[in-house]
């Protein structure tokens, strides 16, 4: 917009070398929102719908306060409308072949990148981003979503054989990222063939209205996508045609909707908030230290999944590395969202301001350093801020929340540093700040995040995936490990429980067992089989139950053939115990180890196998072709899964990043499992081998029809080298035992092979700590099948991918 | 000018040896540089006006004669027309280049040039030291600096010895710019560091931190002539390093010049920036900061005329320098 110079001109300002204004333009934005009388329906079944009688919302902009559009609050009867149109649309859309899936995911990208201007405004104006944030980081994103899926679609078939679309997938994305959240979901959702119905934040919704235009220019077959506004996202949770839930957001709304769909049947992928460590080592370069710091701390006005940093320091630097990062921040600006000279925007919600400040000011023992706001009287701005020196109690230091803030505390080693910084409920990202290699491969090997950057932070590419692990959710977005949380195995009907009647306060808290003495079988004098004493093992020791008591074993017959000890709450403590103490040590054990522990397991089975089929014969009353067979499929099992101990550790990903993105399959950490009632042996069998192989500490509940072929499977364990605490073994009522494994914050995931309704109990009740449940809802599994047996899925349960960040280079001359 | 002289400081490698340099990282910070801050209208102009008084107006060539040099110095003394300059209603008083840069046989002609034309102090750079390649002994590039300022030079670019750079002889570097230092006497001194020939960011930061300590007054990035010259990712480095020696030093004496490859005004105002954010207002006037360039006076008349009139010129409209 040059002009005549008018009234001013250049020579008054010579010496003045101020910025001035650079506003970004918003006419195209309100062009946008004038084109649809800055009033919007809901985009249901490929139109824009606007039923009547509905409340409205006002879409404000969070730096004016400025009304930009009105939006329709979705009742259940429109949310109902959405799910059958998805639910029409998926019978279609998932039979597509997938080059024309492909198609229409390129036909997106290809409308994205048309009117990438109008998207990065309407993101803008709508949540308070920087447009120089959404011009230049969220749009190209989702664009690059979209490419990168439209890849993935075309290769479906040939890279997910054996597995197939969920159906209806609901995304509930979160305010801090509204189209970089709905784009990381949406399209590996559309790619593997499922529809999506897209419920945007309260907060921010105007670019996901936006979306749906963008799918009517790209000729999105109506359904396939539908986006639905409202206040309330449980409406959508909770609607039973819905069969997966894809939600990003904070720890407490996860909870609230992992309890919502318990014992549905509805897959459900968490992608909730953490506080991120920067961890920064005497051998780092300082000032691109101090840099990332910024980057981590006040992206996006610090509202970054990925922020709210705890900043770690080494002792060593701390003086210099504060000094540095406070004349950093004082560089910083905060104001108007559209003016390209700030580097704040305002925060997207007033009410944020609140907390941030009762933090801030709160007892925390530290020192404070705050950017001065010379802006504006907005409520919805707050200052950069920096408390240091605090302490690792204080609550500015533990507390979730989103706001351009960071706590720094120092440390004093590099064992020291990552205590400190696993030392937290969350777990989504964290950087590493060090010029020496071995250091910043052993402690982004070590940290308990999705994502590690070193010398680096905020790095994101639609081919490496992000996501968290402990409080901060399960689930991924992003590379081909997301695509698992659109798929179920090809042969499996997805089970939807419908009224499932659970207690949840009393869910395994009376105890069913027959403490009185029983007979030995048909009153003869008992045998040595009858006679031979059971024990709890756990810790690689045989332990007595803490109740002292036992409970009887019926055979097939319904005759008592044994004993087994009568395990509770303080038994599942002390395994767990046993289990986390070698979580470590097993996790990092090298493959090649592992194998052959698990080989040598094989072996010792097999100088048992007469032992076992007797034993099944004897419990089940299977014939000994029946029992022959699962004992002999239970070594093959274990012969499959120590194949896996050293060749799923991971692999490079593609990401368009100068560097190496290597993907790493970790361990999900303590397990536990409760085996099915059937298959007493080979269930067993099946689920603890790819848990161990991919290196999960586990606490196992045997069959509890059938527990003696289980639990006397301790006498291969103790010849087989297996270190102690790698494979517990807890007998007892099953309804209790798995209560307290579920309520247990040291069990990162449970596996439950039983009732509906204790599915639902594990589900609910894994709200705690978040932990990844893997339930059957009541559903027979046939574990003699090698599909149902020892599929992808166990790979897929056993495993937690963590992406790590190598940038590379040094040249830049000659 | 005697405010602005560095007194230099004992050879002290611990001040340099374990530097830390993350190229990936740096390179993130230089590309957000252009696009975190931006000027418009007249604050735009007001940056290109400052960007003009902060060029060392140069020609370093072969074939370069009285004729092409004396062009060149009234071009320094009068970078924009006075058409221009009504045309922003800007008395042109005050509006000059930061100096001409020519090689030491040309020194004179300019001085003669300048003298004849009314600006009998105008500040004289000379590029001196075996220059580009600094590959001839040290006494005759003592000797160069020597006849460029009796000559008349004010400011003499020298260039370090790379050799001793890349064999880490560090104190060789610093030993040998002192004496030139010396030798400069009440000229300003800067230091090329050359740094596309200097094989690591480290390098440059090492290169950085011995030459303030021996006495520069500016360092500066290039020659011109090696394969990669100023960027962003190289300027940063020696930003820091400034920043460092400001540190140690409690005084801002040492100022920066990026030298070749910069070409147009908006670039130019990127620089202008960098220094701003990273170092602050001060290190934005001729005082410690200079372009080393000879295409980018053309292209700032070019935007300022385009922002008074609101059309772009020929370039046959821009006087020739």
């Amino acid at each position: 917009m040059a002009g005549i110079v008018t009234d001013g001109n250049a020579g008054h300002i010579l010496g003045d070398l101020s910025y001035g204004s650079a506003l970004d333009a918003e006419n195209v934005a309100l062009n946008w929102l004038e084109k649809n009388n800055k009033s919007f329906g809901l985009y249901i079944n490929g139109q824009w719908v606007y039923p009547d009688g509905r409340q409205t919302k006002e879409s404000k902009n969070p730096a004016t306060g400025k009304v930009l559009a009105t939006t329709i609050e979705a009742t259940e009867d429109d949310i109902k409308n959405a799910v059958i149109s998805s639910k029409e649309a998926f019978k279609t859309w998932s039979s597509l072949a997938p080059h024309v899936r492909s198609r229409y995911l390129y036909s997106i990208a290809r409308n994205l990148q048309k009117n990438q201007s109008l998207l990065a405004i309407v993101e803008a104006i709508d949540s308070g981003k920087p447009t120089r944030e959404t011009r230049g980081v969220d749009i190209p994103a989702i664009i690059r979503q979209f490419y990168h899926h439209a890849g993935w679609a075309q290769l479906k078939d040939t890279e997910l054989s054996g597995w197939k679309p969920y159906g209806v997938t609901a995304v509930i994305s979160h305010w801090s990222f509204p189209l970089m959240h709905l784009a990381s979901r949406v399209a590996p959702a559309l790619a593997t063939g499922n529809t999506v119905i897209v419920f945007p934040s309260s907060k921010t919704r105007l670019s996901a209205l936006l979306f749906a235009e963008i799918c009517i220019q790209s000729g999105l077959p109506s359904g396939v996508v539908n986006v639905v506004t409202g206040s309330d996202s449980r409406l959508l949770v909770s609607n039973p045609d819905v069969d997966k839930v894809v939600f990003v957001g904070s720890v407490d709304d996860g909870r609230g909707v992992r309890k919502l769909t318990a014992g549905t049947g509805k897959s459900l992928s968490l992608e909730l908030s953490g506080r991120s460590p920067i961890l920064v080592f005497e051998e780092a370069d300082l000032d691109s230290a101090v840099e990332g710091i910024v980057e981590a701390a006040f992206f996006n006005n610090g509202q970054v999944r990925n922020s709210r940093s705890r900043l770690l320091i080494q002792e060593l630097v701390q003086t210099q590395l504060i000094e540095k990062l406070k004349a950093r921040m004082s560089k910083l600006t905060v104001g108007n969202n559209m003016e390209k000279n700030n580097d704040l925007g305002p925060l997207t919600d007033p009410q944020l301001c609140q907390q941030l400040k009762q933090l801030v000011d709160g007892d925390h023992g530290g020192e404070k350093f705050q950017v001065n706001l010379v802006t504006s009287d907005q409520a919805n701005y707050f200052p950069p801020t920096l408390i240091y020196n605090i302490q690792t109690s204080s609550q500015v230091y533990l507390e979730e929340f989103f706001g351009p803030l960071v706590t720094a505390i120092p440390f004093r080693t590099v064992k020291e540093g990552i205590t400190l910084a696993n030392h937290s409920v969350y777990g989504t990202s964290a950087s590493v700040w060090t010029e020496n290699l071995s250091v910043a491969l052993e402690v982004a090997s070590q940290l308990q995040v999705g994502t590690v950057w070193v010398n680096a932070h905020n790095l994101f590419d639609a081919a490496a995936g992000v996501g968290g692990c402990k409080a901060s959710g399960f689930g991924r977005s992003g590379g081909k490990e997301s695509l698992f949380e659109y798929v179920l195995p090809t042969w499996q009907n997805l089970q939807k429980p419908q009224n499932v009647n659970v207690d949840i306060n009393k869910f395994g808290t009376a105890s069913n067992s027959d403490l009185l003495p029983s007979a030995s079988a048909s009153g003869e004098s008992p045998g040595w089989e009858f006679n031979k004493t059971y024990k709890l093992y756990y810790g690689g020791g045989q332990k007595r139950p803490d109740s002292g008591a036992s409970l009887p074993v019926l055979n097939y017959k319904g005759e008592v053939i044994a004993h087994v000890p009568d395990g509770g709450r303080k038994d599942i403590r002390n395994a767990v115990e046993a289990a986390v103490k070698v979580t470590g040590s097993w996790g990092r054990k090298e493959g090649h180890g592992k194998a052959q522990i698990m080989y040598y397991i094989a072996e010792n089975l097999q100088s048992r196998f007469s032992e076992y089929v007797g034993l099944l014969s004897a419990m089940t009353g299977q014939t000994e072709s029946e029992a022959t067979q699962e004992v002999d499929l239970s070594i093959q099992r274990l012969f499959y899964w120590a194949a896996y101990c050293d060749k799923y550790g991971g692999s490079v990903q593609e990401s368009t990043f100068y560097g190496v993105t290597l993907k790493l399959n970790e361990p999900v950490g303590v397990i536990g499992i409760v085996c099915p009632e059937n298959f007493p042996f080979l269930g067993f069998i099946s689920l603890v081998a790819p848990a161990i192989a991919r290196g999960n500490p586990v606490i196992v509940v045997p069959s509890g029809k059938y527990p003696l072929a289980a639990l006397g499977f301790h006498q291969v364990l103790e010849t087989s080298d297996v270190p102690a605490g790698v494979i517990n073994i807890v007998t007892g009522d099953g309804d209790a035992l798995t209560k307290t494994l579920a309520e247990h914050h040291d069990v990162n995931a449970l596996w439950y092979f039983r009732s509906g309704e204790g599915s639902k109990f594990v589900e609910a009740a894994s709200a705690g700590n978040l932990k990844r449940t893997w339930v059957s809802y009541g559903a027979e599994r046939n574990f003699l099948d090698a599909d149902q047996g020892q599929g992808g899925e166990l790979l897929y349960h056993s495993t937690s991918s963590k992406n790590i960040w190598l940038p590379m280079g040094d040249i830049f001359a000659n | 000018m005697e405010d602005h002289r560095n007194q230099g400081r004992e050879f002290d490698e611990s001040l340099f040896k374990d530097v830390k340099i993350n190229l990936s990282a740096v390179a993130r910070r230089a590309s957000d540089l252009g696009s975190r801050r931006a000027v418009k209208k007249q604050q735009q102009a007001a940056w290109e006006l400052r960007a003009v008084t902060c060029i060392d107006l140069t020609t370093l060539a072969g074939d370069d004669t009285p004729a092409n040099v004396s062009r060149l110095c009234f071009k320094a003394a009068h970078p924009l027309s006075q058409d221009l300059l009504k045309l922003l209603h800007i008395n042109g008083a005050g509006i000059s280049t930061g100096a001409v840069c020519v090689y030491p046989n040309q020194v004179k002609a300019a001085k003669e040039a300048l003298v004849r034309s009314g600006y009998p102090n105008f500040p004289i750079a000379s590029v001196a030291t075996g220059f580009p390649c600094g590959q001839t002994p040290l006494k005759s590039r003592l000797a160069e600096i020597r006849s460029a300022v009796a000559d008349g030079a004010t400011e003499i670019d020298i260039v370090i010895n790379r050799t001793y750079a890349l064999t880490g002889d560090w104190k060789g570097v610093y030993d040998e710019v002192k004496q030139m230092k010396d030798a400069c006497g009440a000229a300003h001194m800067k230091t090329i560091l050359a740094t596309g020939e200097l094989g690591s960011l480290r390098n440059i930061y090492k290169a950085s931190m011995v030459c303030m300590m021996a006495g520069a007054d500016f360092i500066k990035t290039s020659t011109g002539k090696e394969g990669v010259n100023a960027t962003f990712i190289v300027a940063l480095v020696m930003i820091r390093a400034i920043r460092d020696y400001y540190r140690l030093t409690g005084v801002k004496v040492v100022g920066f010049k990026p030298a070749g490859g910069i070409r147009t005004a908006k670039d130019a105002c990127v620089w202008l920036s960098m220094m701003k954010e990273e170092l602050g207002d001060e290190y934005t006037s001729n005082k410690l900061f200079r372009f080393g360039a000879s295409a980018l006076l053309g292209d700032i008349e070019r935007q300022l005329y385009h922002y008074a009139t609101g059309y772009y010129p020929a370039i046959t409209e821009m006087p020739m320098g």
